[in-house]
């Protein structure tokens, strides 16, 4: 498709070039019709990604106060800060940890939902949606009350077992334990129906030919099922993976950022700097040291995608 | 290899009853291919025997031993799907081998096995691409090859030829039919196409409605079919029914097909016909090449006829002829040079001696 358009290009240019009317030739070619019709959304995407984009990169090179460039200042700065390495230590534990278990459980409930009769497959459908779907500042709230350390459910439950009180959100391990676990809890469902699709696309008579060439379950999972789902694992992973990395309201809610600083993100913490602490600046620096993070996660996880493309 | 056989089985899905309790002896090394119309429960069949449907009723046995309740792997079976089911990360060796690779076998054995496969099926080229990069019937010849690696006890097939192209369909079944000849696997075939099945069976069983009308070779299925299903479903362009009756007259018995045309019977005919109640709606059943252009020299049983032709279809070797009798269309197979034209008067013979009364009522041929 793409070489007959080249070519058709080819062919009006050389026809303008006789008529000397070259512009109406370029507009009536087909790459530059597509990109004029395509104009107000790169336009739209300028505005609302590129430009927030350098600015922040901007504001990363002044001063405090905004008022002097300082160059790679504010970057040097951080680098010789302990809660900074602690920050990206905490959000690569956080971002690993929770995408891991989101897709392990996200792959594990859309396989028993997959297997579940048709009738009662939307119901099962729609209510394992629901933590997915509540804002996560408001289902953050109702887990704020869960993790309370004197009147919470959890800790009342535990008790019956001997167990406990367990400071959920007053220290270090338990605080990054309950980050984690709210983020699961509110991610799993969007693997799993991103798992669900990809089980829906790979065809019965594969298992089917599977089974005859003697695969048990697990072969079969193993053999057919991984590697049929592999593009959209790996799609579905790296935007989890950047989603989860950015978060920022499941741990400003919960502890924000504490107890001392230890559950920060790059994004509360950047919030804390920049915000909070009026040094927007250094907040932007902060967050912008996101970008080569995800930038290399990108990378691995796409570079066999575009290359096994649809094998089917 | 082994024998397989069926006996009393029967599918229902809540209250739907796909097969109804039939009894199917398949020898060792035979080529058996189950045919009939969609939702006549051939591939039901296929699949129950394969293990991937379980039996509501009545026994599968493979090799003498019941499989009713064992899983598709530990039956030593090998099945060929209608849309080759390759697994497409896989390449062509990867798919021919993993059956074998689950079951652990020596690397070195594998690759001979793959390797003779490969050789026998003419894709020994492909072998390492994926079923991606590959033509319809070179994926239905991976497809194959799968199946014959694991040198299993039955070949079973799901219609393994409706997604190619006629041409391709015709050299593809020469093909199966070689590959036979050579591995003598027993093989059980399920197509909707009866060329596929008289072209490429030992035996035929022709099912309807989730019965077996009839089991029989080609050339029974052919020339003496049980059933006017049978005698409908198989041969191209299909039998003739045409309304008849008995009808004596003087001392001869003669079969009346209009007001206008009655014929007396051949011996062999009126002595099997002549206990036949006369007042019985009966159908004359007459396969097309039965019904040629008049000849000056008539055999005998063959009568002549005078006709007006509605529609003529030149094929090149032959002219098929259609025309009314009384309103029940009719087709006959003319010389091409034998003068037929569409709306043009003709006479044309019909030869008794190969003809078929049936039953109107319960469609049994008599």
């Amino acid at each position: 498709m793409a070489d007959v358009v080249v070519e058709r290009g080819r062919v009006a240019r050389a026809a303008g070039a006789r008529r000397g009317s070259s512009l109406r030739n370029a507009l009536g070619r087909k790459s530059t019709v597509a990109f004029f019709l395509t104009l107000p959304l790169i336009l739209l995407i300028a505005l609302l990604v590129l430009y927030p984009a350098f600015y922040s990169v901007h504001l990363a090179t002044l001063n405090k106060s905004m008022t002097k460039f300082v160059g790679f200042g504010n970057f040097t700065f951080l680098f010789k800060r302990e809660t900074f390495w602690m920050v990206v230590q905490q959000s690569c534990i956080f971002a690993i940890t929770a995408v891991i278990f989101k897709a392990l459980i996200g792959f594990i409930v859309a396989h028993f939902v997959h297997n579940i009769p048709a009738k009662g497959q939307r119901k099962w459908r729609g209510m394992l949606l629901v933590p997915w779907v509540i804002p996560p500042a408001m289902s953050t709230l109702a887990w704020l009350w869960l993790f309370d350390p004197s009147y919470s459910a959890f800790n009342y439950t535990l008790s019956f077992f001997g167990v406990g009180p367990i400071p959920w959100l007053g220290d270090t391990f338990w605080a990054r334990f309950s980050v984690i676990l709210v983020n699961i809890w509110y991610g799993a469902p969007f693997f799993m129906i991103m798992y669900l699709a990809a089980l829906k696309s790979v065809p019965d008579q594969l298992y089917e030919a599977a089974a005859i060439d003697g695969a048990n379950w697990w072969q079969r999972i193993w053999y057919v099922t991984l590697p049929m789902m592999r593009n959209i694992i790996a799609i579905t992973t790296l935007f989890s993976l950047i989603v989860t990395f950015a978060n920022f309201d499941i741990v400003r809610i919960l502890t924000s950022g504490g107890p001392l600083d230890t559950t920060h993100l790059f994004a509360t913490w950047a919030f804390q700097v920049g915000i909070q602490s009026s040094d927007i600046p250094l907040g932007a620096c902060v967050s912008l040291f996101m970008v080569p993070i995800l930038a290399v996660a990108a990378i691995f996880i796409l570079r066999d995608v575009n290359k096994r493309g649809n094998e089917a | 290899m082994a024998d397989v056989s069926l006996r009393k089985v029967i599918k229902r899905y809540d209250d739907v009853e796909a097969v109804r309790g039939i009894d199917l002896d398949i020898s060792d090394h035979e080529f058996i291919v189950l045919v009939g119309p969609s939702g006549c429960g051939k591939s039901t069949t296929l699949r129950m025997i394969a293990g991937l449907e379980d039996i509501t009723d009545g026994d599968i046995m493979i090799g003498g031993d019941v499989v009713n309740d064992v899983p598709p792997k530990d039956r030593d079976i090998a099945m060929v799907f209608q849309n080759y089911a390759l697994y497409p990360h896989m390449t062509v060796a990867e798919n021919m081998s993993f059956g074998l690779r689950l079951k652990h076998y020596p690397k070195a054995e594998i690759k001979a096995r793959v390797t003779e496969a490969a050789r026998l099926l003419d894709i020994t080229d492909l072998i390492d691409r994926k079923p991606k990069q590959l033509s319809g019937g070179q994926r239905q010849r991976v497809a194959m090859g799968r199946a014959i690696v694991r040198n299993p006890k039955v070949f079973l097939f799901d219609e393994p030829l409706s997604n190619l192209d006629a041409k391709l369909r015709v050299q593809m079944r020469i093909e199966i039919k070689k590959v036979h000849q050579k591995v003598r696997t027993t093989t059980v075939y399920v197509t909707h196409d009866q060329v596929e099945a008289m072209t490429l069976a030992d035996r035929v069983v022709v099912m309807n409605k989730g019965c077996i009308e009839q089991i029989g070779t080609p050339n029974e299925l052919y020339h003496k079919p049980a059933t006017r299903f049978v005698a409908g479903f198989i041969g191209s362009p299909a039998m003739n029914f045409i309304p008849c009756r008995l009808e004596d007259v003087g001392g001869t018995l003669q079969i009346r097909l209009t007001d206008r045309i009655a014929f007396p019977l051949p011996p062999a005919r009126a002595a099997r016909y002549k206990t036949l109640p006369r007042t019985e709606k009966l159908l004359l059943g007459l396969r097309p090449e039965h019904l040629t252009e008049s000849h000056a020299h008539l055999a005998p049983g063959v009568e002549t006829f005078e006709t007006v032709l509605d529609v003529t279809e030149p094929m090149g070797m032959e002219t098929l002829v259609y025309f009314g009798l009384d309103g029940t269309p009719v087709c006959g197979r003319v010389d091409p040079n034998a003068g037929a034209k569409d709306g043009a008067p003709m006479r044309l013979a019909m030869d008794l001696n190969n003809m078929h009364l049936l039953n109107e009522a319960s469609g049994v041929v008599l």
